[in-house]
């Protein structure tokens, strides 16, 4: 398109403004968390009363940032592992119930959350998987399979074919050509599939509010709501947005870091439609 | 597909069992997770939520026999239930108009590349990458009188005399939190519409263009005939999201004033965690499974006819 900067700065100024608009609440969330509130820790200027609220809170900002660090590595594990095997299987091999397995997995998409989270419920607890992290994990596992199984095979199916071969031919088996030969080319995969598994995962709140009743057990946004509620009467908005910024921070960081990943998640989703 | 060739040395399992039988066997080893994983936690939980739905089931006692259609019925002298369906179609009719338009107008502002709409892009998906429940708990201090942005500065400058009421009404608390959704998704619709944008051919728009079309009939007549099949995509995923919306009514505005912005899935939650009964909470999750199937259905065929034509 020709254009010169004169007719473009009305383009700039709106696109600019709308670009604002969403930045917006993001910013004035690190802002509140640190400026002065009364009726809050930090009650004048500005400073970091806020988080120290958050600190000393029910069982400490630690213990729940651990427990969500704990459900996000179990469930970006088991979302790989399983997939990946999957993937494989799926993509190099041929047996049978083999394309009735992978509709299944992705048949999992179609089944809302609540109606498998009531279920599951009862279910963990006959495993003995009540009120656990490993459990939770699990269940976020399971919703990212669809999604992961279909990304891995996609994966795998565009690694040439010759590729393989020659390596089975020269005496490799299908571990090690799983290991040595696909792995490597599959990365940009892994990397989209593990990302999305950890944005799931740390910033999930229907199923621990349904499978985590041990409140030193919560993850961090059932903590942070939760710490909302029980400060009724002297309702703390400070201490909330410091935990919205400690929540987000990582997702932030995440996402600016591997964008090209995420674009391609969606990509490959838009495609599949 | 198995491959043909054999390796140079075979081990003595493939020579018993010959190389595509071979193969055949490595491969379900390594469906084996997969499979116990799907079984486990999907097959079975769906056989036991449909079974739980036919029996007296209580988040306490567990099974106490079946009692079928009690479950179902139960909802008639449910008062929360005729006004929760309707919320939430009202939520997601309001939603989806401006998700997939805004969406569209997103993307429509980035197709071209360069470092301006590159940052307006990450601009645009950066609310999406923060959890629901973290932009729920955000948007709850937001709309506060006390700490948000907007009604304080404004009654210091005289303009309003009490603080905005953002959630006081059922109306506000609508229309507050689709805001919140809009403002959090509109970048995940902009870029699936993008990517629709991106894989029509130029050489259409410009002998359109040629053919002396004006810009508006190009959009109309050209554009969003052959974005169907992303738009449908849109249409598929927006619905569906809305229906089962639950973080933000459950963290934003508690079903509150007096009920009247409670979902469906708050619904199944409060029947099965507040009035304990797993049964009568199963028998409504098999309600909204078959209203979603029914409608993935219709929109799937859409979708398919979106394409062929």
């Amino acid at each position: 398109m020709r254009s010169n900067g004169l007719t473009r700065t009305p383009y700039y100024v709106l696109t600019g403004g709308l670009a604002i608009l969403f930045l917006f609440p993001l910013l004035w969330s690190a802002v509140a968390s640190v400026s002065g509130q009364p009726g809050t820790a930090q009650a004048s200027g500005y400073g970091f009363g806020n988080y120290s609220t958050l600190f000393n809170y029910g069982a400490g900002l630690g213990q729940y940032i651990l427990n969500s660090t704990i459900v996000s590595v179990l469930t970006v594990g088991l979302t790989l592992s399983v997939s990946l095997l999957g993937g494989y299987a799926f993509a190099a091999f041929a047996f049978p119930g083999r394309d009735a397995l992978f509709l299944l997995t992705l048949a999992i998409l179609m089944v809302p959350y609540a109606t498998l989270l009531i279920p599951l419920y009862v279910v963990l607890k006959d495993l003995g998987l009540q009120d656990s992290l490993v459990g939770l994990s699990l269940v976020l596992a399971l919703f990212q399979l669809p999604f992961a199984t279909f990304m891995m095979r996609i994966s795998f199916e565009a690694v040439p074919r010759e590729l393989e071969e020659s390596a089975l031919v020269d005496g490799c088996g299908s571990f090690g050509v799983l290991r040595r030969i696909l792995l490597p080319a599959v990365r940009p995969g892994i990397i989209t599939v593990g990302l999305f598994a950890f944005l799931a995962a740390w910033n999930d709140f229907i199923a621990p509010l349904i499978l985590i009743s041990d409140s030193t057990k919560q993850p961090l946004p059932l903590a942070i709501a939760t710490l909302r509620q029980q400060t009724m009467g002297v309702i703390d908005y400070g201490a909330t947005e410091a935990g919205v910024v400690v929540l987000a921070a990582p997702c932030l960081v995440a996402f600016l870091l591997l964008q090209r990943h995420y674009v391609r998640g969606f990509m490959s989703g838009a495609i599949k439609g | 597909m198995a491959t043909t060739r054999t390796p140079a040395k075979p081990s003595l399992l493939v020579s018993w069992l010959g190389w595509r039988r071979f193969r055949q066997v490595q491969g379900i080893g390594y469906a084996v997770p997969v499979a116990v994983y799907v079984v486990v936690l999907f097959v079975m939980p769906l056989l036991l939520v449909g079974r739980m739905s036919l029996s007296d089931w209580q988040l306490l006692t567990g099974d106490r026999g079946v009692n079928f259609p009690r479950d179902f019925t139960s909802f008639s002298t449910n008062t929360l239930f005729w006004p929760a369906v309707v919320f939430t179609i009202e939520y997601t009719i309001l939603v989806t108009i401006l998700l997939i338009g805004l969406g569209l107008g997103l993307a429509l502002v980035v197709q071209e590349s360069g470092r301006w709409v590159g940052f307006l892009r990450t601009s645009f998906l950066l609310p999406g990458a923060i959890g629901l429940a973290t932009a729920s708990l955000l948007a709850w201090g937001f709309y506060s009188p006390s700490i948000g942005p907007i009604s304080p500065p404004l009654e210091q400058l005289g303009l309003i005399n009490s603080p905005i009421q953002f959630l006081g009404t059922s109306l506000s608390s609508l229309l507050s939190t689709t805001l919140l959704i809009v403002w959090k998704y509109s970048g995940f619709y902009m870029l699936i519409l993008l990517v629709g944008l991106q894989s029509i051919s130029p050489e259409v728009l410009e002998a359109a263009a040629l053919d002396g079309a004006g810009r508006w009939q190009i959009f109309r007549y050209i554009t969003l005939p052959l974005l169907r099949p992303s738009l449908a995509l849109s249409l598929i995923l927006c619905i569906t999201g809305s229906l089962l919306a639950f973080d933000q009514f459950y963290i934003l505005t508690k079903g509150g004033p007096d009920n009247t912005t409670i979902t469906v899935v708050q619904l199944i939650y409060r029947e099965a965690f507040q009035r304990t009964n797993l049964g009568t909470a199963a028998a409504l999750s098999i309600m909204v499974l078959a209203v979603l199937l029914v409608l993935n259905v219709f929109q799937f065929r859409g979708l398919r006819f979106g394409r062929a034509g």
